[in-house]
């Protein structure tokens, strides 16, 4: 989508925008289904819009933006309608967003001046930037709502070297906002937690910045907190087969409400960069099997080229893209779509630094497990990182028009 | 007390509300309680609520209360969402206390004593039956939140000054732990009329100012007597700080007996007293010494329910959804709340875990988005 696409839209023109969104939606959703998976088509990445209905939800296979708002939450009733009532109130509210409108029409400073405002503000004027919220359920939620639990979301096992903060970990619902311009993401999400007040609360939340992850074959691979590209193997939206394959719950798997849907496996690794530094170019480069500058696999020329890790292969056994390369692990791949961090400081003189590792995949406990309990028992590379939280959610299909994030699974 | 000068406002906002409150009561029937004449009369025990006729016409009501127990009691008329139609507070073991409630529409209404001060009290029904011309119109119903709310805050002033006094009183008398017991008590009544008080600007530094080692701001007051009772031990000059507490909240009595508040001021400092609660309570930081917070954030809690409760039949005719949601979440927080009763009091701050803080963050964040609509409802 170009910029005049975008100015037709923007928020500045959206006070007070009421019926546009819902003709807009529309055509999302129109879109969205007729084309099947590829809706999620390439946006202008400073800007556009991206449909907020569609078969899969956005910010999935969509091309990852630039920084992340990631949240999750607890219900602090068990009261069914007023989850129901939240969720609806949660994706007309994210719709708006996404489309680059205020949180509610004439949010911000439109209403009556004695109330507060229904919209916070801080993305007055700015673009949708590509904004996308995605909506995920964590197991703890079916159980207090005596819905059956997925096999497949089922908690994660424990791994060697966890270093796992509960107040970093779990979640009853999430919410991820993913957009060009941080104050967008972070505009978004506070607006949903404000609505969630009574019926939600939060339990964590994760800033992130610098796209670990490219999840279209249109975009570079970024670098992480290493140094290193992040994500060159990685699945790609124009991997429609492979997508079927890994990411998207087929409707003969189940459960039902999740037919088209995925799960989303979140890891906070905190990346002792200090150590790191220290650490010669030629061990940095053995430990991830990479090298630095063009990323090629160790032994080869170009980043894309395949790594060679048959008998007499210059990789390490212990290197990092081995352990978690498909051959070693079954054929296993996921959709990663992870975000650099620093927190500011650790009080001992040290950066609260590393990657809030995201990853979309068809069943946590047959792709990722055994992918991450190699890692954590062979991987060199985590004398310098631990992971310090843990997250699993299972992230519905998108949304048809009229529909609302969850109706499937609470309603039957 | 809040680092912002809350509502300075209350008194350059304050309109003179409403010609309808000097209607209301020249319309009305003289004061009488059931149809026979005479007041309704209530015992109040330790356990007991007695009310010898539950049901009188619209109009004023009259109630006689004795105590015939051995704590302190309340007595009250409430409506819809607790909204207070009429209070005695503070009523001594042997005492009784006369009270005429202006009950202009007909309705079902709840009677409650309060032994010990504590919790719902001991509540009944009470039948008012007809209506009196009028009041049920948009400008009555406002006129009758704010007259409705100006006793509430002119009881718990009275309440106040006989607490305090009882505070101070303790300090002269060089008795610590009288005055350790009856400091979080006498702060209650200021803590619930809390946004009434903070609007006198000078008055509320001077009697609820913390000890910020700003160089050249004198520290007095309630934190002042309460640094000495706890920590430091009583100094030289805590006798005249007592006496310097007791000027003031004179002071206030006498300034709040001419205070004209509107609407809009009632809904403004029932947010007010839950932003209190976030930023001062649940920190800790009221009370650093005594660490007696969670007197203060029952009391703030209170207020603001009084304040809301007063506009209720507003809210209810203009948003009737907004009222069942403030029901519930106010019921929440007192189930929470209640939940650190000891004895009459409650546990100190210093006896809470995070997980127990984190409760509060969120049952007060829970309540404070809808509390912070009732401005926009009865201004619309």
């Amino acid at each position: 989508m170009t910029r005049a696409g975008m100015r037709g839209i923007s928020r500045r023109r959206l006070l007070g925008w009421t019926g546009a969104g819902a003709a807009l939606a529309g055509a999302g959703a129109v879109a969205g289904f007729a084309a099947g998976e590829s809706a999620e088509a390439p946006v202008d990445p400073s800007g556009g819009v991206v449909p907020f209905r569609g078969v899969h939800q956005a910010g999935i296979v969509t091309p990852a933006q630039d920084r992340l708002h990631f949240v999750a939450l607890d219900l602090t009733t068990t009261d069914r309608a007023a989850v129901i009532s939240l969720l609806k109130r949660w994706t007309t509210a994210a719709e708006r967003m996404t489309a680059g409108a205020e949180a509610a029409p004439g949010g911000a400073v439109q209403r009556n001046p004695e109330a507060p405002p229904s919209d916070t503000g801080e993305a007055l004027g700015l673009p949708a930037a590509a904004l996308t919220i995605t909506f995920g359920i964590g197991g703890s939620l079916l159980d207090k709502l005596g819905i059956p639990r997925p096999p497949e979301l089922a908690d994660l096992p424990p791994f060697q070297g966890d270093q796992l903060d509960p107040a970093l970990s779990g979640g009853d619902l999430c919410l991820q906002a993913c957009a060009n311009d941080p104050q967008v993401a972070v505009h978004a999400v506070r607006n949903l937690i404000r609505t969630g007040f009574g019926t939600t609360t939060v339990r964590w939340s994760q800033l992130g910045f610098g796209r670990t992850s490219s999840t279209s074959t249109t975009q570079q691979t970024h670098r992480n907190l290493f140094g290193f590209k992040d994500g060159t193997n990685n699945l790609k939206a124009e991997d429609t087969a492979l997508l079927d394959e890994h990411v998207w719950v087929p409707p003969a798997q189940g459960p039902a409400w999740l037919a088209g849907g995925t799960y989303l496996v979140a890891r906070r690794i905190r990346m002792h960069v200090e150590t790191w530094d220290r650490t010669s170019l030629a061990e940095q480069e053995s430990l991830t099997g990479r090298t630095k500058g063009e990323g090629a696999p160790i032994g080869q020329a170009r980043e894309f080229d395949l790594p060679d890790l048959g008998p007499g292969s210059p990789i390490g056994a212990d290197a990092h893209i081995r352990l978690a390369s498909a051959q070693n692990n079954g054929g296993a791949r996921i959709l990663r779509r992870g975000y650099n961090f620093v927190d500011g400081s650790d009080g001992f003189g040290h950066l609260d630094a590393g990657l809030f590792f995201v990853a979309f995949m068809r069943d946590p406990h047959r792709q990722f497990v055994p992918m991450q309990s190699q890692l954590a028992r062979q991987d060199k590379m985590m004398e310098y990182i631990e992971h310090t939280g843990s997250a699993v959610f299972a992230v519905p299909p998108g949304l048809g028009d009229g529909a609302y994030w969850g109706r499937t699974v609470l309603e039957g | 007390m809040s680092r912002r000068s809350l509502a300075a406002s209350t008194a350059a906002l304050a309109v003179v509300a409403l010609s309808a409150l000097s209607a209301c009561t020249s319309t009305a029937p003289p004061p009488g309680g059931a149809a026979g004449g005479g007041p309704v009369q209530v015992r109040a025990s330790d356990t007991a609520c007695e009310v010898s006729v539950t049901e009188a016409p619209a109009g004023n009501v009259s109630f006689s209360v004795q105590n015939t127990g051995t704590k302190v009691t309340e007595f009250y008329l409430l409506g819809t969402g607790d909204r207070i139609l009429g209070e005695v507070e503070n009523i001594g073991p042997g005492l009784t206390r006369q009270l005429i409630v202006e009950v202009p529409q007909g309705g079902q209404y709840t009677t409650a004593c309060k032994p010990g001060m504590v919790g719902d009290g001991i509540r009944g029904p009470f039948t008012v039956t007809g209506d009196v011309p009028g009041s049920a119109e948009g400008d009555a119903l406002l006129a009758g939140a704010v007259s409705g709310y100006k006793r509430y805050t002119t009881s718990q002033v009275e309440a106040l000054v006989t607490r305090t006094q009882e505070f101070v009183d303790a300090v002269e008398r060089g008795d610590v732990e009288g005055a350790k017991q009856l400091y979080p008590v006498a702060r209650t009544y200021w803590e619930r009329i809390e946004p009434v008080a903070e609007s006198f600007g000078d008055l509320d530094p001077r009697i609820d100012g913390r000890d910020d080692g700003e160089p050249g701001v004198e520290f007095t007051g309630y934190h002042r007597l309460e640094r000495d009772l706890w920590v430091t031990g009583l100094q030289p000059d805590s006798t005249a700080m007592a006496d310097r507490l007791m000027a003031d909240i004179r002071e206030l009595q006498a300034r709040t007996a001419g205070i004209e508040l509107t609407p809009l001021q009632l809904a403004n400092g029932a947010k007010e007293l839950l932003d209190e609660v976030a930023t001062g309570k649940i920190t800790g930081e009221e009370d650093r010494y005594s660490h007696t917070d969670l007197w203060d954030f029952r009391a703030n809690v209170d207020g603001s329910q009084a304040a809301v409760a007063a506009l209720r039949p507003v809210i209810d005719q203009r948003d009737p959804a907004l009222g069942p949601v403030l029901d519930q979440r106010f019921r929440d927080i007192d189930v929470l709340l209640e939940g650190y009763r000891q004895g009459d009091g409650f546990v100190l701050y210093t006896a809470l875990t995070e997980q127990d803080k984190q409760r509060m963050t969120q049952a007060v964040d829970a309540l404070g988005e809808p509390v912070s609509q009732v401005a926009a409802v009865i201004s619309a």
